[in-house]
This record gives structure tokens, C-alpha cells and sequence, in this order.
């Protein structure tokens, strides 16, 4: 029973570890366009992510096929969503000129390619609410300048 | 529509900077904290799952004692008529 136990711990561990290895990149990116914080000092992003990955961990064995990054993408959201009045103060990130609304939707739309009608559900906002919400903040995202902080020649990689 | 992709392609390509360097205990920390919380699930399932033995024990304890299907004897005597 116990050495049963040992085992599966041990193989949960490996799987989770090759999941983050291969993940955390890309939603550490999305958290920290999120928490628009500068991608140099993101440490409201990583907690989030922290807290999310944790969340996948502790259900990884009941995941059944189910892909653990959307898993941790749904986690990951709906935490921001819970917590999204924490992220009004402007920390100078990509995204800090919309507001944390905006920046779920762009980012889940956007930059994830979450469909309309799943982020919908996700954030328990109607279809049309969503993509009227999206529309403007693209036009926010397009009115102004791609990068107002700092902008050195050659700066956007 | 090609308008709306073309504004969407924009500003995805806007959203595509680069990516922050992962700090190299995310993983631990996350394993760790997943651990605790599991460790919490668990005993919260066991709690539970203690509750309702208890009850079910405390439960079956009571009917057999009390026996509250039986009917209880009447006590008042029919009202003695006709004579």
C-alpha cells in the first residue's frame, strides 16, 4: 500500500515536473501580461502561477485525460478574476493601460486562442458582452504606442 | 471581417514580446504547495467520511433502542359503548 503510494507519488512528480518544464514559459508570460507587471519583475505573476500549478498538482491524478495546461489556463483565470481588484494599480507591464476585465479577455483571445464562446463561460459574461469588450481594447491596445515605458531602438525582440 | 483579423493580428503580434525567465523552483515551489493541499483534501475526505460512519453508527444505535417502527400501545381505553 504504502510502497504503492511511494510509486505513484514519484510518477506524478516526473509527469508534473515535464508538464511545467514544457509550460511554465508560455503561462508565465500570458500571467504576467495579466498582472501587467514588466516581464523583469513579475512577482504577483509568479504567485499566481505558483497557486495554479499547485492547483493541477493536487488534481493531477484525477485529471483523466484532460490536458493539464488548459487545466492550469482555467485555474489561472479564474484566480485572476477572483483577485482582479488587487491588479488595478499600474505596474508598467505590456497591457497596464486596460483594465484587468480587458487584459483577461485580450490575453485568453488573443494570445492563447481561446474561443468567444468558451471565455464567456469562463468569466460568466455573454457571448456578445465578450466580444465588445475585446473590440475595445484592441482599440486601446491600437491607439497608443506599443511601448510607452522604455523604447530603445531595436528594443522589441 | 479581414478589417477585425487584420486589428486582432496586430495586437497579438503586440502581446508576443519577450517572455519572462521562468525562476528555477517554480516547480518545487508548486509541488509543494499541491502537496499540502492534497494532504488537506485528504484529511478533510477522511473527516468526513468519519462523520458519517459516526452518524450512521449513532443512527442505528438509536433505532435499536428505540424501536420507532413499533407502534406504541394505546393508552386510553376505547369508550365502552351499549350497555
Amino acid at each position: 500500500m504504502s510502497e504503492r503510494q511511494t510509486a505513484q507519488r514519484r510518477r506524478r512528480a516526473r509527469e508534473f515536473d515535464a508538464f511545467v518544464a514544457g509550460a511554465a514559459g508560455r503561462l508565465l508570460h500570458a500571467a504576467t501580461l495579466l498582472t501587467a507587471e514588466p516581464p523583469g519583475a513579475n512577482p504577483h505573476a509568479q504567485q499566481l502561477l505558483t497557486s495554479a500549478l499547485a492547483h493541477t498538482y493536487a488534481e493531477w491524478d484525477r485529471l483523466r485525460g484532460e490536458d493539464p495546461y488548459d487545466r492550469t489556463r482555467q485555474e489561472l483565470a479564474a484566480r485572476f478574476a477572483r483577485s482582479a481588484w488587487r491588479y488595478h494599480r499600474v505596474r508598467g507591464g505590456l497591457l497596464a493601460r486596460l483594465t484587468p476585465q480587458e487584459r483577461l479577455i485580450l490575453v485568453l483571445r488573443l494570445y492563447e486562442g481561446v474561443a468567444e464562446e468558451q471565455t464567456a463561460a469562463l468569466m460568466g459574461l455573454p457571448v456578445d458582452r465578450v466580444r465588445a469588450i475585446c473590440t475595445r481594447a484592441i482599440a486601446t491596445m491600437r491607439s497608443t504606442p506599443p511601448t510607452p515605458p522604455r523604447a530603445p531602438a531595436g528594443a522589441v525582440t | 471581417m479581414s478589417r477585425r483579423d487584420r486589428k486582432e493580428e496586430e495586437v497579438r503580434r503586440m502581446l508576443e514580446t519577450r517572455h519572462p525567465a521562468v525562476p528555477a523552483d517554480l516547480a518545487a515551489r508548486a509541488t509543494e504547495h499541491g502537496t499540502r493541499l492534497l494532504r488537506r483534501h485528504r484529511a478533510v475526505r477522511r473527516a468526513a467520511w468519519l462523520l458519517l460512519v459516526a452518524a450512521a453508527i449513532a443512527f442505528a444505535i438509536w433505532a435499536a433502542a428505540a424501536e420507532p417502527w413499533v407502534t406504541p400501545p394505546t393508552d386510553t381505553t376505547p369508550p365502552l359503548e351499549g350497555w
